[in-house]
C-alpha cells in the first residue's frame, strides 16, 4: 500500500502539473481547455523526436547519468519541448480562440472548440507517428531503490517529482514574486479592473498559454520518462487534470497542485482493490462527488 | 487649461443610445459631480470617458489632446483613473499589490507615491498584507481610490464612491475625496447621494434620460429650487 501511495504521489505530480495549467487557462482565459492532454502528447512525441533524431544528427552523445534511463540528449529536449509546446499553446490562441473571444463567444463554444482542435492534434500525432507504443530509451531498465515500508522507487522516479516540484515552485516565486506574475494574478481576479489598471490583458492571456502549455509539456515528457509514449496518452489525461483542477477549486493554482496529488494517489491505491483499466473511473467518480458535494473545491476557489 | 472637456456624447450598448448629446467639462482642481435619477447616463458618461464604451458620437478632449474611442489602458496612460463602482479591487491580492497593480503601467520607482496613499489612508497601511477581499466595505473602497491614485492622475474618475456604505462612512469616503482633491487631483463624481455630492462640488451637472438638464456650480444647484423638489428630495 505504501508502494501504491507513493507511486501515486510521482503520477500526481504529473497530473499537478496539467492540471495547473487548466486552472490557470481556466481562470484567466475564461474557458475549459479540453486540448490540454494534446498538449502532453505532443510534447511527448516531440521531446522524442529530438532525443533519437535531431540530437543524434548534431552529434550529441547518447548517455546515461548514473542510474537515471536518460542522458544529456533528454535533459536538451526537456526544456526545448517545454518552450516549443508553450508557442503552439499560443499559436492556437491567436489562430482560434483570441478570434472567438473578441466575438464574445460563450464558455460552451470556446469549449467545444478546444475539442476540436484536440481532436486536430492527436490525428496529426497518429498520421505521422502512428499509433504504436513507444519509449524513449527502449530496453533500458534501472534496478529501483529500496526505501523503507517494501517500498521501490526507480530512479526516474524521483527524477519525476523532482522535476515536478522544481517547476511548481519556480511558478509559485513567478505569480508571487514578480510585475508579470501578480498582473496574471490581478487579471484572474477581475479582468475588467486589469484593463483599467492598465494591464494589457490579452498580453497576460498569451503568457498564460505559455505558461500552461510549458507545464503540460513537462507532464506529457515526464509520463513519457516513467511510462510510455502513445498517441492516446494525453487524452487519456483529460478527466484527471479537470478532476483535479475542480478538487482544488478551479481557478486556484496552488488547489490544483493539491487536486493533482489526491487523484493521483486515489487513482493508484485504487489498483489495489479493482483493476487498473478503472483508475480513470476512479478520477471520474472523484469528480463527480466534488461537484455534488463541494462545487467550489476543497479550497473554495478564488476568494470573491 | 480645462482638463476634460465632452462634447456631443452620444453612446450606448448595442442599438440602444443611452447618452444623447451630452456634454461636461472639468477645469483645473475642481470636484464635478454628475447627479441624475437611476438610469439617466451618469455612469455610461464616466464609461464612455474612459474608453469601455466607445462613443457613437462626440469628442473628448484631455487637456488639448483628443482621447475619443481610446481603450482603457490607453486612457490610463494619458493620465486618468477610474473607480468602478462594483468589484472595483482585486480580491485575492493583497493591499500592497492592489497598489502596485495600481501603478502598473509606471516603469519609474513608486514607492513614494504608495507611502503617499498610504498617508491619506492609513488604515491600509497597517492591513497591507492583508487580502484586499476580507476588507470591510468602506476599507474596499479607500483600496479602490488608492489603487486609482497609484498613477498620479491629472482626472480621477468616480463612479458613486459611496454606493453601498453606512452613512458614517459615507462621510469618511466624501472628506477624503476632498482631501483627494486638495493634492491637485481634478474628479468628476458620479452620485445617488445628490446633496452630499453637491455640497463637495465645484461644479455640477444634473443628467436625466441620458440629455443635460442643467449645470452650474454646485451652491447654485444646490440652492435650485427644481434641482432641489426633483433631485434632492424637497
Amino acid at each position: 500500500m505504501a508502494e501504491l501511495i507513493v507511486y501515486g504521489i510521482v503520477l500526481g505530480s504529473i497530473i499537478a502539473l496539467g492540471a495547473i495549467g487548466i486552472t490557470l487557462v481556466y481562470g484567466i482565459v475564461r474557458m475549459a481547455n479540453f486540448a490540454h492532454g494534446e498538449f502532453m502528447t505532443w510534447a511527448a512525441y516531440l521531446a522524442l523526436f529530438i532525443v533519437t533524431v535531431v540530437l543524434p544528427w548534431l552529434g550529441v552523445p547518447d548517455s546515461t547519468f548514473g542510474p537515471l534511463s536518460f542522458g544529456w540528449r533528454m535533459l536538451i529536449a526537456f526544456p526545448v519541448t517545454m518552450v516549443a509546446v508553450a508557442f503552439i499553446a499560443i499559436f492556437f490562441d491567436r489562430l482560434l480562440y483570441k478570434k472567438l473571444r473578441f466575438k464574445k463567444s460563450s464558455a460552451v463554444i470556446l469549449a467545444m472548440s478546444s475539442l476540436g482542435v484536440s481532436f486536430i492534434l492527436r490525428m496529426i500525432i497518429l498520421i505521422v507517428w502512428g499509433a504504436d507504443y513507444r519509449f524513449f530509451r527502449p530496453g533500458v531498465m534501472r534496478p529501483a531503490l529500496e526505501l523503507p515500508l517494501g517500498i521501490k522507487i526507480r530512479p526516474d522516479q524521483i527524477f519525476i517529482l523532482t522535476v515536478a516540484l522544481v517547476l511548481v515552485v519556480l511558478l509559485y516565486l513567478f505569480l508571487q514574486k514578480t510585475k508579470m506574475g501578480k498582473a496574471m494574478r490581478a487579471t484572474a481576479d477581475n479582468t475588467e479592473l486589469a484593463l483599467i489598471s492598465g494591464i494589457d490583458t490579452e498580453g497576460i492571456v498569451m503568457w498564460t498559454w505559455g505558461i500552461g502549455g510549458g507545464l503540460a509539456a513537462a507532464a506529457g515528457i515526464l509520463y513519457g520518462i516513467d511510462v510510455q509514449i502513445h498517441p492516446g496518452m494525453g487524452w487519456n489525461f483529460v478527466i484527471p487534470l479537470f478532476a483535479a483542477a475542480i478538487l482544488g477549486g478551479i481557478g486556484n493554482m496552488y488547489g490544483a497542485f493539491v487536486g493533482g496529488l489526491v487523484i493521483g494517489v486515489a487513482e493508484q491505491v485504487s489498483t489495489a482493490f479493482l483493476l487498473p483499466t478503472y483508475k480513470l473511473a476512479v478520477a471520474f467518480m472523484i469528480m463527480i462527488l466534488i461537484l455534488f458535494i463541494r462545487p467550489q473545491g476543497i479550497f473554495g476557489g478564488s476568494e470573491k | 487649461m480645462t482638463i476634460l472637456k465632452a462634447e456631443n456624447i452620444t453612446a450606448g450598448y448595442t442599438e440602444l443610445d443611452i447618452l444623447q448629446d451630452v456634454h461636461l467639462k472639468v477645469e483645473p482642481n475642481q470636484i464635478v459631480s454628475i447627479i441624475g435619477p437611476n438610469g439617466a447616463g451618469k455612469s455610461t458618461l464616466l464609461k464612455s470617458i474612459f474608453g469601455i464604451l466607445k462613443p457613437r458620437e462626440g469628442h473628448i478632449f484631455l487637456k488639448s489632446e483628443e482621447i475619443t474611442g481610446l481603450k482603457p489602458n490607453k486612457v490610463a496612460r494619458k493620465g486618468i483613473s477610474y473607480v468602478p463602482q462594483v468589484s472595483n479591487v482585486f480580491p485575492s491580492l493583497t493591499i500592497q499589490e492592489n497598489m502596485e497593480m495600481g501603478a502598473f503601467i509606471r516603469t519609474d520607482d513608486f514607492s513614494k507615491r504608495i507611502d503617499e496613499v498610504y498617508d491619506l489612508f492609513p488604515t491600509l497601511r497597517e492591513k497591507r498584507r492583508q487580502k484586499a477581499g476580507q476588507l470591510s466595505g468602506g476599507q474596499r473602497q479607500m483600496v479602490a481610490m488608492g489603487r486609482a491614485l497609484m498613477l498620479d492622475p491629472l482626472l480621477l474618475l468616480l463612479d458613486e464612491p459611496s454606493a453601498g456604505l453606512a452613512p458614517l462612512l459615507v462621510s469618511t469616503i466624501f472628506e477624503k475625496i476632498v482631501e483627494i482633491n486638495q493634492t491637485g487631483v481634478a474628479m468628476a463624481i458620479v452620485e445617488q447621494n445628490a446633496k452630499e455630492a453637491l455640497k463637495m462640488a465645484d461644479y455640477g451637472y444634473v443628467l436625466a434620460m441620458g440629455r443635460n438638464v442643467l449645470d452650474d456650480t454646485g451652491e447654485a444647484l444646490l440652492d435650485n429650487e427644481e434641482v432641489g423638489r426633483l433631485y434632492l428630495g424637497g
